[in-house]
């Protein structure tokens, strides 16, 4: 894999599993989610752009099944990434530092986001069916 | 030649690109003031689109070519795209090590991000132009 040799850290399975952890690898992970994600709002503007049926197929794909699983999958690495930024940027003005607050934060972050997503797919199965 | 006293580098060491390139402060401060405008942006779309999830085409249409509409979406798009690139930029500088691989993703990832940006704010121009 490395062209280059040098000393490596231990890897993930060394440690024991902590919640500061978890955090930190999920804002990655929803970053690549969401950095792919955007170029699906792009598909939407463009189908959107370019006529009727163009859109009506735009939204037969995100209706279907798969569409659902990743539009779902995709509000909760948007609220995910959003809840755990804001908890990055109280941390880079200084704040929170403590272990207590930073594992409070932690979970926080996991559990806002699955709160939100939860009522954003309320709402949008409540309201009359999916888009 | 720079000839700072205090640099303790060899003058080979910085030609070869090695150390400290310098963008360092920047990326971080553009990385966090993306970030709060995407706090802003990203929950605006998330109730726009929300609002829009019963609309027929027409609709959707005319909501998204009002003027405020048509500027947010294109500050979401290309804050959303330049925020994903120094966020997929370090994800690459951490996990690939192999130095073609790694120079051909950053590159790939800026040409994809320019793309989508300018297709959606292609898209974005036709809509609210009626083009």
């Amino acid at each position: 894999m490395a062209d280059t040799q040098r000393p490596l850290s231990p890897h993930l399975q060394i440690y024991k599993w902590q919640v500061q952890m978890v955090t930190s690898i999920l804002h990655r992970a929803t970053g690549i989610v969401l950095a792919v994600g955007t170029l699906l709002i792009v598909w939407g503007m463009l189908s959107l752009a370019a006529g009727e049926d163009a859109f009506n197929q735009f939204k037969v794909c995100m209706g279907s099944p798969l569409g659902m699983i990743v539009m779902i999958g995709w509000s909760w690495a948007f609220f995910y990434h959003l809840c755990n930024g804001v908890r990055h940027l109280v941390q880079d003005a200084g704040a929170g530092y403590a272990i207590s607050q930073f594992v409070r934060s932690s979970w926080l972050s996991v559990i806002i986001s699955m709160v939100l997503t939860l009522l954003v797919w309320v709402y949008v199965l409540t309201a009359g069916g999916a888009a | 030649m720079s000839t700072n006293a205090k640099d303790l580098r060899n003058p080979l060491k910085r030609a070869r690109g090695l150390g400290s390139a310098q963008f360092g402060v920047s990326h971080w401060w553009t990385q966090r003031v993306t970030a709060v405008g995407l706090v802003l942006l990203g929950l605006w779309l998330v109730i726009t689109v929300l609002g829009l999830q019963h609309a027929d085409y027409a609709t959707a249409r005319a909501t998204m070519a009002k003027p405020w509409n048509a500027v947010l979406l294109v500050a979401f798009l290309i804050t959303s795209l330049w925020h994903a690139v120094l966020g997929l930029q370090v994800v690459i500088e951490d996990y690939v090590h192999t130095r073609w691989k790694e120079v051909f993703l950053m590159v790939a990832i800026k040409f994809l991000a320019v793309l989508g940006a300018l297709a959606g704010a292609l898209a974005v121009l036709r809509i609210a132009l009626g083009a």
